[in-house]
């Protein structure tokens, strides 16, 4: 009968030494396929030490305690023809192993403590960012008391070919975005986290920050990234159809470039405020709208305008209809379904370029053009 | 037997109409290992998709249908359903009593599941797909931002909570007042106990589970916004209400898989349960600290430090009474004569990965470390350690336990002992992995995920087929053991097996303990 136990101790072991050899595989490198990354904050590190220190601390109780009980089970066999014992209470170790654990417990709960103050602790931020999650993207703005503030969109940038398997999928697949969030090094950033329609959840390992973006309330939290790089991660709130295909990118460079990159996001805000007083041809209003329309519209109205999530745009009775009605919807959204208000996501000249594209793409063909300063009027009132 | 004894009536009717504990339990145990079936199925479809990154058999709307049936009926239909036949089949043997207190109650408490559970099934066909914002559907995801299905799943939960209640409302009064002279509280088997004290937890939290989702309901239909900021409500509060039912809830479903283990290991150690006392005192002091930690669900939220750390402490105290319990059934194997028969082996499975899981779940507690483990593939790995290595695998232990003593056949031996070590394998190559995967930084209930973790998920999925298919050889030996095992006569069919049911005769007659029987 023994080879069964030593069968039994194996299967049982096995995973055991599995993870312990990937633990101490894993604390050589930096990020890591089977442990928690340390990251590149000082609270990230302190949130691994942490973490390591528990996980210890349960593999050699672990240990201790299976061990106890894969001796039982390979001496104290009745096929050994070994006698049961009869005791059944024992006060002392009863209480020892209801103290000793408490004390364990305090001996954990201190650096948890010490680190948990640490990560709550938002103060003398020198940049604050505004996080807003939405389905399925993620808005960044840099809050700037001296003039403009900046700000844009994040979306999932890996092409539906790569999703579907028509295409090869790429090193960063799923985890790549047409913008990623730019920060500068060795700066305590504050992150003010919302949400404009369900929960999301913010979350970028290496950065060890994860808040929960809950609609109509702003978390509070921060990161100190003291190397450059890019780092990813991922909404980890489940908020609908594509919570697996909203990842966050963050570019952590020198702060000169961060100086210069802010100072070029500006140039662009306000070159995109001076073309709302232009006029558009119909030409340029239709290429401009095919990119925006691809971007916010084609997910729930389908490539060709049939339609999916949303109505279909071909044909529909809004597209055809009264441009004001249609601009309205655009801008408002219509509140109670998946129809989002886009006024405060696209700019005026994107949402004249995605209004004119719809009314005249698909084979709606109304021929008629939407200007950035007609969205402008009709915003004021 | 006399002639006024009279055996279950014939036809359908037995089954419909029956007041009979044995009758109804056997109904709970089938019932829910449809169920259990039926989740699986849901699993295996998620674990398909899963095998590969890449879109490959399902969409991402239909994904989140599944994880989200998968987990309501896997714990309302499947777990919870389970141990109430468990607890109806046994209470009052152990306990000698001849049925349960209500016994009408206990046939209606039963037969609502059924439709409530087609209810929510038939969700799967309704324009806009089934329930998809997870077993936890947090609003407003679950409310404004729902399909119909909203409705229909709400009232699933009504049905189910009124059944639940009732049933617990039958095993205290059960326990309360039919014990045989003798049998005093401190001595009640200790699968009585826990069941006692889950049924107190069941009747305390199923009302604010009620409370959450008819909440959800005046959201949804009568313009209230108790869970939307816009009219002066608070997405957070559901989070709040939903866990203070959640975290009994767990706890709802690992009690009596205690109690069952604590029946089982002093069997086949041929020795009395180590602690006795201190398995009471144990269990209800993890009864009492699940009211008082439900936030440690929710540590991403924002709260205040002050209830982060509050919520903290309270929940690394529950590893105190948990602990006591692991060491108690390893003194309880200490130097017994031990036998590893399948419901042993499936016992000592429960002891090792559930305790690994309780180890998971004392990391979760730290709340700053949670901040990275939250919502992410280590999330999923914990509760499966202790929501199927823990209550699964004591539920199979028990039916392995106890099939022959109620049908008065022996099982297939070698059979069982091979559905364990598969079960094992492939529950560990399912699971395991997943911690891997979540420290790395793969979050939860993402239909797709990215390259670096294709080779766990591959892993994992391999590792959910195989424990799958094992189940089949269970329901397999199960039936063939009922239609045609060896028969067993011998009252205590295990010779360590200690308790008032192993006083019956085998197999158990329709009716039981008419005259109670004294206990000293």
């Amino acid at each position: 009968m023994g080879f069964k136990a030593k069968r039994l101790s194996r299967l049982v072991l096995g995973p055991m030494l599995l993870f312990m050899s990937a633990i101490a595989l894993a604390t050589g490198g930096e990020a890591s396929s089977v442990n928690m990354t340390p990251g590149v904050t000082e609270l990230g590190r302190q949130i691994y030490d942490l973490h390591m220190i528990i996980l210890w601390i349960c593999i050699i109780i672990g240990v201790l305690v299976f061990g106890v009980m894969f001796y039982s089970i390979i001496f104290h066999r009745k096929s050994r023809g070994v006698t049961p014992a009869t005791f059944h209470e024992s006060t002392t170790v009863e209480i020892a192993w209801t103290v000793v654990p408490f004390f364990i417990l305090i001996a954990m709960a201190v650096p948890a403590t010490t680190t948990l103050l640490t990560l709550y602790d938002t103060d003398d931020a020198e940049l604050d960012i505004l996080i807003t999650g939405y389905q399925w993207k993620w808005k960044y703005e840099y809050l700037n008391e001296e003039g403009e503030n900046v700000s844009f969109f994040s979306n999932l940038s890996t092409p539906q070919g790569e999703v579907y398997n028509d295409e090869a999928k790429g090193e960063y697949y799923l985890l790549e975005v047409d913008e990623p969030l730019v920060l500068p090094v060795n700066t305590k950033v504050r992150f003010l986290v919302t949400a404009n329609d369900v929960i999301h959840s913010w979350w970028v390992p290496s950065l060890a920050v994860k808040k929960d973006a809950i609609p109509g309330f702003i978390n509070e939290t921060w990161a100190r990234p003291t190397e450059q790089g890019i780092y990813r991660g991922q909404c980890s709130e489940l908020c609908g159809k594509s919570h697996g295909f909203m990842p966050i990118v963050v570019n952590v460079v020198s702060k000169e470039e961060y100086g210069q990159w802010l100072a070029a996001k500006q140039t662009e805000a306000s070159d995109v405020k001076q073309l709302t007083s232009q006029d558009f041809t119909l030409d340029e209003l239709m290429v401009r709208g095919e990119s925006v329309y691809d971007m916010s519209c084609l997910a729930c109205h389908g490539a060709n305008g049939e339609g999916g999530v949303g109505n279909a745009i071909a044909g529909s009775s809004v597209a055809t209809g009264d441009i004001n009605t249609h601009l309205e919807i655009g801008i408002n959204g219509v509140p109670g379904t998946a129809m989002q208000a886009f006024g405060g996501q696209l700019s005026d000249v994107d949402m004249a370029a995605v209004i004119t594209y719809q009314r005249n793409a698909f084979g709606n063909n109304m021929g008629e053009t939407l200007q950035p300063i007609d969205v402008y009027n009709y915003k004021e009132g | 037997m006399g002639d006024h004894h009279h055996g279950p009536a014939k036809g359908l009717t037995r089954w419909l109409f029956t007041t009979n504990h044995k009758d109804i339990g056997t109904m709970y145990l089938w019932f829910s290992f449809a169920m259990f079936l039926l989740g699986g199925f849901f699993a295996m479809i998620i674990r398909a998709e899963l095998f590969q990154p890449g879109m490959q058999l399902i969409e991402p709307a239909f994904f989140n249908q599944m994880t989200t049936l998968h987990g309501l009926i896997m714990v309302f239909g499947a777990i919870m359903p389970s141990f109430v036949g468990l607890a109806n089949w046994l209470i009052p043997m152990m306990i000698g009593a001849p049925d349960m207190a209500l016994p009408r109650m206990n046939n209606w408490s039963f037969w609502i599941l059924p439709p409530a559970f087609l209810l929510l099934a038939s969700t799967l066909f309704m324009e806009g797909g089934a329930p998809a914002a997870g077993w936890t559907f947090y609003a407003p995801l679950s409310t404004t931002y729902a399909g119909p299905s909203v409705t229909y799943f709400i009232f699933c939960i009504h049905v189910l909570g009124l059944s639940s209640i009732m049933g617990s409302i039958n095993i205290i009064a059960t326990v309360m007042n039919m014990r045989a002279p003798g049998m005093t509280y401190m001595k009640m088997p200790l699968f009585v106990w826990t069941w006692l004290i889950t049924a107190f937890l069941l009747v305390a939290v199923m009302p604010v589970l009620a409370g959450a989702v008819t909440m959800m309901l005046m959201d949804v239909h009568f313009g209230t916004s108790f869970f939307s900021a816009a009219g002066g409500g608070d997405p957070v509060l559901f989070q709040h209400i939903f866990w203070f039912f959640g975290h009994p809830e767990v706890y709802i479903i690992i009690l009596p898989a205690f109690g069952v283990v604590s029946q089982i290991i002093p069997a086949f150690s041929r020795k009395p349960l180590f602690g006795y006392d201190s398995m009471v005192y144990a269990t209800a002091s993890i009864a009492f600290l699940s009211f008082i930690v439900w936030a440690h669900h929710m540590y991403t939220v924002g709260m205040p430090v002050a209830g982060e750390l509050f919520f903290m402490y309270a929940t690394m105290l529950i590893a105190v009474p948990t602990g006591v319990k692991v060491f108690n059934w390893i003194s309880t194997m200490w130097r017994g004569a031990l036998s590893f028969e399948t419901p042993m082996l499936f016992s000592i499975g429960f002891i090792i990965l559930f305790t690994i899981g309780g180890f998971t779940g004392l990391m979760l507690s730290i709340a700053p470390a949670d901040f990275q483990y939250h919502d992410s593939y280590f999330v999923v790995a914990h509760f499966h350690y202790v929501m199927v290595a823990g209550a699964v695998f004591s539920m199979t232990a028990a039916i392995y336990f106890w099939l022959p003593k109620w049908c008065g056949r022996m099982y297939n031996e070698t059979m069982g002992k091979t559905h364990f070590w598969i079960s094992f394998i492939g529950f560990n190559l399912a699971f395991f992995p997943q911690h891997f995967v979540g420290l790395a930084g793969m979050p939860r209930r993402i239909p797709d995920y990215a390259l670096q973790f294709a080779d766990f998920n591959m892993m994992s999925s391999i590792g959910a087929f195989i424990y799958g298919a094992s189940q089949i050889l269970f329901l397999y030996n199960v039936i063939a053991t009922i239609v045609a095992g060896d028969p067993v006569s011998d009252e205590k069919v295990w010779d360590g097996a200690e308790g008032l049911e192993w006083t019956l005769p085998t197999p158990a007659p329709y009716h039981t303990f008419e005259t109670p029987p004294l206990v000293r």
